[in-house]
């Protein structure tokens, strides 16, 4: 597979161009120098994002998280296949764990992911989380923004395998689908707050194997739960059951940046009736089966803001053309809706703080930082200050601008 | 912060055994860098198209085949293609000595034998990385 566009192949670098330049051209080894810079805090990051700003906005941003283990890789592998053949190309960041102690990392989600290997068409970065909590590095969003500018249309973030709180995922993604696997915990687990919370799409995976229609009711069950919480209590017009009747919906069209292939087999054309913004897209045996479970409560089953909650197994590929879909779905629901702009606001908000508590985290590790920290640290221990007042204390001198 | 040291370990050619690999990998990481691990059968394209993408610092390359007079020197010569010159490659594995020369004289700055202390080829790594 090779993408029409030649912006992607692995040009030899030009020396006399800068590193901004470069990335816009889509330069495969200025893409990758900048993230490294990116992930070093080194200054020349902070100067080619800057060169860079206005370029992004384009890609679709797509997270992909669920536990260690329940095929995230295997199913980003499979996911990137299906938009290449749609003409589209697609950067991928794969976060795996960094080792607290040593701070070394062995980073094996590209091992999933060989079918794409030589594609120029597909930018694949593995990232180490480098000691960050949440699901993600320090430089992943910026990675992301860099491979939107260098003019990627999908960027799938993979997130190392999460627990229950590894959420950060939400402020960096339009669509975060979360991965979930047969046998990991009884129907409790799916109400808890944390992770279930942040899907846009929910996948089964490896479905094949016992139990996944339990996993997929129980989860239906959460999301109806939690739509019937929130909903007013006017129902909805009749009308948005319309345009919910097949997985397939429409392609990428609308939105689809113009590096997308024209003549790509896109499922649908233009002219057929786009789903309600946000609507779940079901076969009609499951709507069947959705109204009769929430017979008690009819208007639930019409709620446009249920996610979809759809069963793949990655290994064969089987259902990841629909997840696909139901991905796109979502984001052009977003569009329509406006909420793409809010979402993204909400993630630039979180990055600044991000980079504002990294600051201060730095100024803290600092030579004097550390030692006034250290200085604080042993008089709580001794009973001479109280941790309150002892960070009451360091806080005041961060911001005053530095150590003293 | 610091500079990462990134190293890509891969494993060329036809030969199904890993586990020496594994171990360079754990040993590596355990020295705090950050390894690449993409696995057995990579054909020289996909491990410079990855050392590239993955802006590695090192490529570790290991294999117990006998192709290596073959494969080390097109994955040095792809990645000069490719403009990435710069990128350390080492080798290790089943390799006789006597091929070491060769393959020094196509760009590969250490091979690694077994019985190898780990500690030998971390302390080469960090001595001769080309960018810092």
């Amino acid at each position: 597979m090779r993408s029409g566009n030649p912006a992607g192949s692995g040009d030899r670098p030009r020396a006399d161009r800068g590193l901004a330049e470069r990335v816009a051209d889509g330069e495969i080894r200025a893409v990758a120098r900048l993230i490294s810079h990116l992930e070093d805090g080194d200054p020349a990051a902070e100067e080619a994002m800057r060169a860079l700003r206005g370029r992004h906005g384009k890609a679709h941003l797509i997270g992909i998280t669920g536990p260690p283990g329940s095929g995230k890789s295997t199913l980003t592998d499979k996911l990137i296949g299906v938009f290449r053949s749609r003409g589209a190309r697609v950067g991928v960041l794969a976060v795996d764990p960094s080792s607290p102690f040593t701070g070394g990392a062995i980073l094996g989600d590209r091992l999933r992911m060989q079918g794409h290997a030589t594609d120029e068409g597909v930018f694949i970065r593995s990232l180490a989380s480098r000691g960050r909590l949440g699901g993600l590095s320090r430089a992943t969003q910026a990675a992301a923004r860099v491979l939107d500018a260098a003019g990627y249309d999908y960027v799938v973030i993979e997130t190392v395998g999460v627990g229950q709180s590894e959420v950060d995922i939400v402020k960096i993604a339009d669509t975060v689908a979360l991965v979930s696997v047969p046998g990991l915990g009884d129907d409790i687990q799916v109400i808890k707050a944390g992770i279930m919370e942040i899907g846009d799409v929910f996948v089964v995976n490896k479905s094949d194997r016992e139990g996944s229609d339990r996993v997929v009711r129980e989860i239906r069950g959460m999301l109806e739960t939690a739509a019937s919480l929130k909903r007013s209590a006017l129902p909805p017009p009749v009308d948005s059951l319309r345009g919910r009747g097949s997985v397939t919906g429409p392609g990428y069209q609308a939105s689809a940046p113009s590096a997308a292939a024209p003549g790509a087999d896109a499922p649908a054309s233009a002219t057929e009736v786009a789903p309600a913004p946000g609507a779940i897209t079901m076969s009609p045996e499951e709507l069947a089966h959705h109204l009769t479970e929430s017979a008690y409560n009819v208007n639930l089953a019409a709620d446009p803001e249920l996610p979809p909650v759809l069963k793949t197994v990655a290994e064969t590929g089987e259902g990841v053309e629909a997840l696909a879909d139901a991905i796109i779905a979502h984001r052009r629901g977003l569009e329509a809706s406006g909420k793409l702009v809010e979402r993204r606001l909400e993630g630039i908000r979180a990055e600044m703080r991000g980079l504002i508590a990294f600051r201060l985290l730095d100024a803290l590790e600092g030579g004097a930082g550390r030692s006034r920290e250290d200085a604080l640290a042993r008089a709580v221990l001794a009973g001479g200050e109280d941790v309150y007042g002892a960070a009451e204390e360091l806080f005041a001198a961060l911001s005053k601008g530095g150590m003293p | 912060m610091d500079k990462k040291i990134r190293v890509l370990v891969a494993k060329p050619g036809l030969d199904g055994h890993d586990r020496g690999a594994k171990v360079i990998a754990r040993a590596l990481r355990d020295d705090g860098m950050e390894v690449i691990y993409t696995g057995l059968r990579q054909t020289p394209e996909q491990i410079v198209t990855a050392a590239i993408q993955e802006d590695v610092d090192v490529v570790a390359l290991s294999i117990l085949s006998g192709a290596h007079n073959h494969l080390f020197p097109r994955v040095t010569e792809l990645l000069v293609e490719k403009g990435a010159g710069d990128i350390l490659v080492i080798g290790g594995g089943v390799i006789p000595e006597a091929d070491y020369d060769f393959l020094k004289s196509k760009g590969v700055a250490a091979v690694f034998g077994p019985g190898t202390p780990t500690k030998s080829t971390i302390d080469f790594i960090r001595n001769n990385i080309k960018r810092k």
